[in-house]
């Protein structure tokens, strides 16, 4: 055997002749994995009191291009559900038929499924997650970063993320991409351990949402000022808030920054 | 003269419509040894009577639990009994990986009627010969269902399959207002075995041959043979 590390493995030239290449260069294996191309950016979340707080705004970038400003990424399952999706579009909108399918197959052979056999949100997850892992172990993966939020039926409020990679944790704080490195420091302000979930009402979830989506559209470049907001509330269910906007942003101080240094003018 | 020439096969119906194959097949389960069933509003029990081939053999198992919330009793073919058990196994499994859901009573009696249902209608197959009385506890309370192999599956209070059940069932119709309203698993135990007791002819219930099945509300599907029956003889 040859041990060059550029030949490694084949059959030594001493030995047994010069190597045909052509043996092991017979065709590029198949490709399943590229790269995500049409992209959404941050998925924001955290627990309150009663119930779970979503976000995601509606731009679908196209590399640097912000090419589709009216995608909706956050999808409602029943009543009780949305999952919140950032990364590749195209691999969003098969989630979207998986969760469609997923819905049909539940009405399926089952004469309850409004109430005691409706679909919940852990059983939502399960699912999202087992897909992602599998497909990441064909070596062919969606290439997102998915939350998941909602309601049990026991009235437990769920919120657990999964990724291209099939990973998966829960926090009472959670978001994706960028989110994850500006919104969650601002969201673990409000809530930095378990305890502090039931300290936390409604509004203060909503508000402290809202200010790190303003925060997001001041720094990732991918990001947009349209929004999608969801609540999913114990006792006031689903209220899916759209065509949300940044607001109260403060630009003012920027005229009174000039040059690099030592400009004055 | 006066052979019957429609009960060759599954495939074939009668002039009348019938499937003779299949109403045979329903005849194996009056073969097999009586089981009982019967649920409360908190609570479902199965309770059989084993059987044994001689003296020296051992009781032929007749409760085989499927998840940690259902499980069935047989009569009739133990074989296809536990061919069915098997495939109601792997679907609860298989719900549980991949949904984190218990599989729901009602769909796991849609499943087997499914199965059941394809071996009535292609040729070279045979119905299953084995009756089952399914308990289990879901989203929505505690269920019995009573499995035919003609594919047909309902949901019921109580009931009873095997030789002689009629006793049993006949039993469970005219008290079916008293264990409705039990509250405790043990009570709803007792009134199984009292209903057993209507279907046995020579034998005596020992802890030799009696079997007990109990799912709920705060009990996993939990068998009790041998010593642990003693309390309820």
């Amino acid at each position: 055997m040859n041990h060059d590390p550029f030949s490694w493995g084949r059959p030594s030239e001493q030995t047994y002749g010069q190597y045909d290449h052509s043996i092991a260069q017979a065709s590029i294996p198949k490709m399943n994995t590229q790269d995500p191309i049409v992209t959404g950016t941050s998925v924001i979340s955290m627990k309150y009191n009663n119930g779970v707080v979503i976000a995601a705004d509606n731009l679908a970038a196209y590399g640097s291009l912000l090419r589709f400003n009216g995608v909706e990424r956050l999808i409602p399952v029943g009543e009780n559900t949305i999952v919140g999706v950032s990364g590749d579009v195209s691999d969003m909108q098969h989630i979207e038929y998986l969760l469609d399918e997923m819905k049909i197959e539940n009405n399926y052979d089952n004469s309850s499924p409004d109430d005691e056999e409706a679909l919940q949100p852990s059983y939502v997850f399960e699912y999202l997650a087992a897909v992602m892992y599998q497909r990441r172990s064909k070596m062919d993966p969606l290439w997102n970063a998915v939350i998941v939020a909602g309601i049990e039926k026991d009235g437990s409020p769920f919120l657990r993320y999964v990724n291209l990679l099939g990973v998966t944790y829960s926090s009472p704080t959670l978001a994706t991409g960028f989110g994850a490195h500006l919104a969650i420091p601002l969201l673990r302000r409000v809530i930095d351990k378990e305890t502090d979930i039931e300290k936390t009402d409604l509004a203060l979830a909503e508000q402290t949402i809202r200010e790190s989506m303003k925060v997001l559209f001041y720094r990732d470049a991918r990001s947009s000022k349209k929004y999608s907001l969801a609540i999913i509330d114990k006792d006031k269910g689903l209220m899916f808030k759209q065509n949300q906007e940044v607001e109260n942003m403060s630009w003012k101080f920027a005229k009174d920054i000039k040059g690099y240094g030592t400009q004055k003018i | 003269m006066f052979r019957n020439n429609y009960d060759g096969d599954t495939v074939t119906f009668s002039p009348t419509g019938r499937l003779f194959q299949v109403e045979y097949a329903l005849e194996a389960i009056k073969q097999g040894s009586v089981t009982v069933g019967l649920r409360s509003k908190d609570y479902a029990v199965l309770v059989a009577l084993k059987r044994n081939a001689d003296e020296l053999s051992s009781y032929q198992k007749k409760i085989i639990k499927c998840d940690e919330h259902m499980g069935l009793s047989l009569a009739g073919l133990a074989p296809d009994a536990r061919v069915l058990s098997n495939y109601l196994r792997q679907q609860c499994n298989y719900s549980q990986l991949v949904y984190n859901r218990k599989l729901s009573v009602e769909k796991a009696g849609h499943m087997l009627c499914d199965k059941a249902q394809k071996n009535t209608q292609s040729y070279g197959g045979r119905p299953y010969g084995v009756g089952l009385l399914i308990i289990g506890y879901d989203n929505s309370g505690p269920h019995l269902l009573e499995f035919q192999p003609s594919g047909n599956t309902l949901e019921v209070y109580g009931s009873a399959i095997g030789a002689r059940s009629q006793g049993a069932k006949t039993y469970l119709e005219r008290v079916l207002d008293d264990y409705l309203a039990i509250t405790d698993a043990t009570e709803l135990i007792k009134s199984g075995v009292e209903a057993l007791r209507q279907s046995l002819k020579d034998e005596t219930l020992n802890t030799d041959n009696l079997s007990i099945a109990v799912v709920g509300k705060d009990i996993p599907f939990t068998i009790y043979d041998g010593e642990s029956v003693s309390q309820y003889l």
